[in-house]
């Protein structure tokens, strides 16, 4: 059973219910109305949407929590421990927080614009979620282009930065726009072209697809090591994480773009960064980990447990790593990773030539 | 980019303590920079003209969180120096021993906050948790944690503890293993290499020129260091060498702290070896004879002095604190200009400040 027809089931019963009512209340012709097929269609893709954004939400929830465990274990500490079984609601009870805050706009911030920047971060950041599939039965929609349109979409986030660093007017924030804007541009590039490689062996831009050419050969990450490594770099410069956080670097500047946000704004953009660390790593399993495939459990458990693999990584790194600098950032985008991967695209086209794929 | 004036501080993660650090900047690039300081200004020197002279040891404390041992030792000295006591062998190797553990704890906060300015907040809880023994070594010795209140005019307060020679050796042992560590992180990181040599250089002849003095100049290379050159205390009696790097840069500075934390181990080690046995305080005069008198000491932070003139009575006319950081922040526009934004954590971390002390 697909999530299709899991949330089409749940909306028919339901549908079936306020229709009994309505007959019995009479109104016969709404009845019809809401029992046609359209309309169960309609309200079966909302059923979806909001399945995916609360799995998405729990997921990232989890995330947070694993950080903040991870992260303190390596700190030699125990990280959140008070609230609920280990800490976890800790994050719930932080969301609360940020929600009873006063919400304060700067005088003569752009308000607009400073007020526009967050919703644009959080929706782009949500819209991720509907291109990424759990496994082969369990997703919203399933593009022909799913990886050009997710990319597409993770590149929308500069444009947000941008705004919110010029509208908070705020000089650090203006500083952790700009800073973003160069880092996010400049690292797409490697991004893209490590995932070419993937692309060139499976044939396809379907996620789908892509991950079946996987089950069928090997793991891409055996063909395409170099390609992992420098997907595993860039995606950490675009989710602004340490060792790449210098929009947010906070012993400079306060705390780059996001300076001058609070409250729930603040917890909203705190919780888009977690979605798109989970969009990141989700990516990475996808492209380069085989996916959702693997033995005795359900795929979409493996799907997860490899995604929290990931993600480990990226703590692991924030937690032994230092910041670079801006001018270091960029030598390592265009100097490092881009000569790497073209290199990479070779060996995925000499792969692909001599027919191993 | 226009080019533009940000004010990073008083309030702002950078600066550790209450101090503005206004730079001008072209897009990211550093053009010019000022450091205001004066917020924490307390009044200090005027404060002592009111009170008798054992009243002001607690007081000296309060110069320096970071290293309040440093200080009270230095006032003491001073106080010794006017008066013309000479105090007891014992008690000098005591001092010897609490002031480099004390210097131990206080390049360990430096470190932990050096860490943090390059965004490894590991390094912070590290070196802070090491910081706690010797916290623990010091809270055995004097009964608190962060001002001790523990030399005397004419001794110190109180004789080691018992067992005070094993728990240290015990505690030096497993500090130069966790500083292998600690090494390793730092010196092992490329990016921590990256973000540091050829960062801040501050040539010798400037350092000198402005008066810059302690680990900072001896990151210049240049060799310097009271413990040796102006031995006060037991420090002439004692096996050491002082570090200096020849590196100019933000690497040299960390370098010669790291090594300035080793020699500090050896020193308290060669110390609980060669301290002898006797009374550990003596008397003292109430009043002050009618003359002027100093002393000056290596703090962990650079050179510390105080003056102070007697006018007969059991307090001091004038006390005069020469903070080295007071001194070493003038040279911060020489270490910044030409630098990015983003090197300004690295190279004020590694000045090591402290704002107690500078404005007094």
């Amino acid at each position: 059973m697909d999530l299709y027809q899991f949330t089409e089931g749940i909306v028919s019963w339901l549908v079936g219910i306020v229709n009994w009512i309505l007959n019995w209340v009479g109104f016969h012709g709404l009845a019809g109305w809401l029992g046609s097929p359209d309309i169960i269609k309609f309200l079966t893709l909302l059923g979806e949407s909001i399945v995916l954004l609360a799995i998405g939400f729990i997921v990232a929830i989890t995330m947070i929590w694993q950080e903040r465990k991870t992260l303190g274990r390596l700190m030699d500490r125990r990280g959140a421990m008070v609230v609920g079984p280990a800490g976890y609601f800790q994050n719930i009870a932080d969301g609360l927080k940020t929600l009873l805050k006063e919400y304060i706009i700067p005088e003569k911030a752009d308000k607009t614009a400073y007020n526009w920047a967050p919703v644009i971060m959080i929706g782009s950041s949500i819209l991720l979620l509907v291109a990424i599939p759990l496994s082969g039965r369990f997703y919203m929609s399933d593009l022909n282009a799913g990886l050009l349109f997710i990319f597409a979409v993770f590149s929308i986030t500069p444009f947000a930065i941008l705004m919110g660093g010029w509208a908070s007017n705020n000089k650090y924030s203006l500083i952790g726009g700009m800073r973003s804007a160069a880092q996010l541009i400049s690292y797409e590039i490697p991004l893209l072209l490590s995932m070419v490689g993937v692309v060139l062996l499976s044939g396809s831009l379907n996620i789908g697809d892509i991950v079946n050419a996987q089950a069928e050969s090997t793991w891409f990450i055996i063909p395409q090591l170099i390609g992992f490594i420098i997907f595993m770099v860039a995606i950490v410069a675009e989710v602004e994480r340490i060792p790449f956080d210098l929009p947010e670097a906070e012993a400079e500047l306060v705390e780059g773009w996001w300076t001058e946000y609070g409250g729930m704004r603040f917890g909203l953009l705190m919780l888009a960064e977690y979605f798109r660390g989970y969009a990141g790593a989700a990516v990475a399993v996808l492209l380069f980990l085989g996916g959702w495939s693997g033995p005795f459990l359900p795929p979409e458990i493996w799907f997860l447990i490899k995604v929290f693999i990931v993600f480990f990584i990226l703590i692991w790194l924030r937690g032994s790593l230092m910041r670079v600098r801006v001018d270091q950032i960029l030598n390592i985008g265009w100097k490092r990773l881009l000569p790497l991967a073209m290199v990479n695209l070779v060996i995925a086209v000499v792969f692909k030539t001599l027919g191993w794929f | 980019m226009a080019e533009m004036w940000i004010n990073m501080g008083p309030q702002h993660p950078m600066t550790h303590g209450l101090w503005n650090l206004r730079v001008k900047v072209d897009g990211e690039t550093i053009l010019d920079a000022e450091p205001v300081i004066g917020y924490l200004h307390r009044g200090w020197e005027k404060m002592t003209e009111n009170r008798v002279y054992p009243q002001i040891i607690p007081m000296s404390d309060r110069l320096c969180y970071g290293s309040s041992m440093t200080w009270s030792h230095l006032y003491c000295m001073t106080i010794e120096n006017l008066m013309g006591v000479e105090v007891p062998e014992r008690a000098e190797y005591i001092r010897v021993i609490v002031l480099e553990l004390q210097r131990i704890a206080s390049h360990l906060m430096w470190l932990a906050a050096f860490g943090t300015d390059l965004g490894l907040l590991t390094v912070f809880v590290y070196c802070m948790r090491e910081r706690e023994l010797f916290l623990d070594l010091l809270q055995s010795v004097t009964g608190a944690r962060m001002t001790y209140n523990y030399p005397r005019i004419g001794g110190v307060r109180n004789d080691l503890p018992p067992d005070f020679g094993r728990d240290c050796l015990r505690t030096l042992d497993h500090f130069e293993k966790k500083l292998d560590e600690y090494e390793e992180i730092f010196d092992g990181s490329a990016i921590f290499l990256m973000r540091t040599q050829d960062i801040g250089i501050l040539k010798a002849a400037d350092g000198m020129n402005l008066g810059v003095t302690g680990a900072t100049l001896r990151g210049s290379g240049v060799k310097i260091d009271l413990r040796k050159h102006d031995p006060y205390s037991v420090y002439h009696e004692l096996d050491w060498d002082l570090c200096t790097h020849p590196d100019c840069d933000c690497y040299a500075r960390y370098r010669v702290r790291m090594d300035e934390m080793r020699m500090s181990c050896q020193i308290v080690r060669d110390a609980l070896k060669k301290i002898p046995a006797g009374p550990i305080r003596v008397k003292v005069p109430r009043n002050a004879p009618k003359r002027t008198a100093f002393a000056r000491v290596e703090d962990p932070r650079g050179e510390g002095l105080m003056y102070v003139i007697g006018d007969g009575t059991d307090k001091p006319y004038r006390l005069k604190v020469r903070s080295p950081i007071f001194v070493t922040v003038s040279a911060v526009p020489i270490m910044l200009i030409g630098y990015k934004i983003a090197d300004v954590p690295a190279i004020m971390g590694s000045v090591d400040m402290c704002l107690g002390e500078t404005d007094r």
